[in-house]
């Protein structure tokens, strides 16, 4: 598999541009954000109430409070990044771990490890993780764990199935044969031919944990010490009537986040899966 | 393997997983901080010490974890979900009360989602990279994107707010004193709303699959048979075409049941929509973890029997499915 002409295939797609310019500017605007507003995103320097476009120093307007819209969003954007690309990380670890023992290991190993997995497929995902963060108290570290503990059955089913098939070619015999554990061949030599699939499917959960994070804030369950995008919307809903513009941008750059992560990650599993089909 | 003992096989799977669930609700009491006497009764301090001892007796809290595990695990098995102190009622008899709003809520949205999204599909896959495929696909891009939350507040925005053409939260007018049809449409008015910003998402993905499968299907060499019969567009692609397009998208919408139970607290919340999930939003607010802990297990309780009774229709729908 080479490189360039994966990134070749993908880039020659407007849309694909279009959202990784997109993605480029919401994180340099995330990690910039105490240069942009150094006095964080609590700072009550307006009027309250400010419509969007009326005083320059505050674009899209101001809360209930007095404070930048913009700075709530761009320090938000922070949460949403790091919480959703920590989360898909843990999801992932949890997914691959519990998919390599069960391919791997088969029979009732397998099934029982199959059986468990269910479970948190017919748990409702989001019910489970408001409860587990109401429960556990909210911060970063209890929304991280809740994500992560919903997030992981597809990845274990996916890398199961790769594991049971993959177990019986030759590489992996000739690995048997050369007496390495199996703990080494199941991440040493089986793992990297996963690779790709997990890549794509990590890709499109960090937009959907983008998406859990953002409902559990709006129902007030985000860590509170820190701005997020969906806090603020969240804390709109009461004066929906007044000022409209406090839902609309926040809900927007989640919107907008999300979208440019899925196209992205449809634009590399079309890439990718057009490349596995060539070999 | 026969229908039945199919059947038998997932309802065996779903008392499992409830059966996890309540225990897990069992170590969240504990892990919870607190004394869980506390913790069940709800917000700490607010509660007097005879309350607390009557619950450290009822949940043998003195006993050894195994069999406190037992007698919370055997009450649930009873439909005894506990007593929030809070609303002064027990936990079973606050969530039945809510339980029809929800069901409402749910079924109205599923079967709009279904049939908005296949419609959508199938329109989108006639030509595909028209104008009107380009239209539906960016408009399922967004639905999939935006948090349902928002795309309620933003329908609200619109439809309520700025046009006033329906009411913005509850179920029903108050104080309008309806009766007969006026109440049933004045109920309907307050479920307009709640049933859309519950059924963008699944529109998206119902949409979307359809699609996909109505271009996969229309090559498949079933097709070229019948259009050389001579058979009508029309009646190739909805007898034809969607009949074998449609399978697929009908193991994902009961895959999506359950989580659509889920989805309906963010709608409830959004809308004061008198259901579980809305209970389950107070229960939160007012750290009511008896309530809050109940309301999970219903919830998970309805997910599972909207996918069972999916399985059913689904092997209803494909013949091909001996099972």
């Amino acid at each position: 598999m080479t490189r360039p002409n994966l990134l070749h295939k993908m880039f020659s797609r407007a849309d694909v541009w279009l959202a990784t310019l997109v993605l480029l500017v919401i994180v340099a605007l995330a990690v910039a954000a105490p240069l942009i507003y150094p006095k964080g995103p609590w700072a009550m320097g307006g009027r309250p109430f400010l419509g969007p476009a009326g005083d320059l120093r505050f674009p899209l307007g101001t809360d209930t409070n007095g404070r930048n819209i913009l700075a709530g969003l761009i320090w938000g954007g922070r949460v949403s990044l790091v919480i959703g690309l920590v989360s898909t990380a843990v999801a992932v670890s949890i997914g691959v771990l519990i998919g390599a023992v069960a391919g791997y290991a088969g029979g009732r190993v397998d099934a029982a490890l199959m059986r468990f997995t269910e479970i948190f497929q017919v748990v409702p995902g989001f019910a489970l993780a408001l409860v587990l963060v109401a429960v556990l108290q909210p911060s970063a570290g209890s929304i991280v764990l809740a994500i992560g503990v919903v997030s992981w059955p597809p990845v274990t089913r996916l890398v199961r199935a790769e594991f049971l098939s993959l177990r019986s070619r030759d590489f992996v015999y000739a690995a048997q044969l050369q007496g390495q554990s199996s703990l080494r061949i199941m991440f040493r030599q089986i793992l990297p031919n996963v690779a790709s699939p997990i890549i794509v499917m990590g890709s499109l959960m960090v937009a959907t944990a983008i998406l859990l994070e953002s409902s559990l804030s709006f129902l007030g369950l985000g860590d509170p010490n820190r701005m997020s995008w969906g806090f603020m919307v969240g804390a709109s809903r009461t004066v929906l009537r007044q000022a409209w513009w406090m839902a609309t941008f926040p809900g927007l750059a989640i919107a907008v986040t999300v979208l440019a992560l899925n196209v992205l990650g449809e634009a590399l599993n079309d890439a990718l899966g057009s490349q596995s089909g060539k070999r | 393997m026969n229908r039945l003992s199919f059947l038998i096989g997932r309802i065996c799977q779903g008392i499992l997983a409830l059966f996890a669930i309540a225990t897990l609700n069992f170590f969240l009491i504990r892990a919870a901080p607190g004394d869980p006497a506390a913790v069940m009764a709800g917000e700490a301090g607010a509660v007097d010490e005879k309350f607390l001892q009557v619950v450290r007796l009822q949940y043998g809290l003195d006993l050894p974890i195994l069999q406190q595990w037992w007698i919370y695990i055997s009450g649930i098995a009873r439909l005894d979900l506990g007593y929030s102190y809070r609303q002064q009622a027990s936990v079973a008899s606050l969530i039945l009360e809510r339980l029809p709003a929800t069901l409402v809520l749910t079924i109205c949205a599923f079967v709009f989602s279904l049939v908005v999204g296949v419609t959508l599909g199938v329109l989108a896959a006639r030509k595909p990279g028209s104008l009107t495929d380009r239209l539906i696909g960016f408009l399922a891009l967004i639905f999939y994107a935006a948090p349902m939350y928002w795309l309620a507040l933003m329908a609200v925005l619109i439809f309520s707010i700025r046009l006033g053409w329906l009411p913005a939260f509850g179920y029903q007018s108050i104080g309008a004193d309806y009766h007969g049809l006026e109440a049933l449409l004045d109920r309907m008015r307050h479920l307009v709303l709640p049933t859309l910003a519950l059924s963008f998402f699944y529109v998206a993905i119902y949409t979307r699959m359809t699609r996909a499968n109505m271009i996969a299907m229309s090559q498949m060499a079933f097709v070229k048979t019948a259009r050389a019969k001579g058979a009508g567009e029309t009646r190739i692609q909805l007898r034809h075409v969607l009949r074998n397009a449609l399978l697929p998208v009908v193991t994902l919408a009961g895959l999506q049941a359950g989580n659509m139970v889920g989805g309906a607290i963010m709608t409830e919340t959004v809308f004061a929509w008198p259901g579980v999930g809305r209970l389950m939003f107070d229960a939160l607010m007012q750290r009511d973890y008896s309530l809050l802990l109940g309301a999970f297990l219903i919830t998970a309780a309805l997910a599972i029997i909207f996918n069972i009774i999916t399985d059913i229709i689904y092997t209803l729908v494909d013949p091909r499915i001996a099972l």
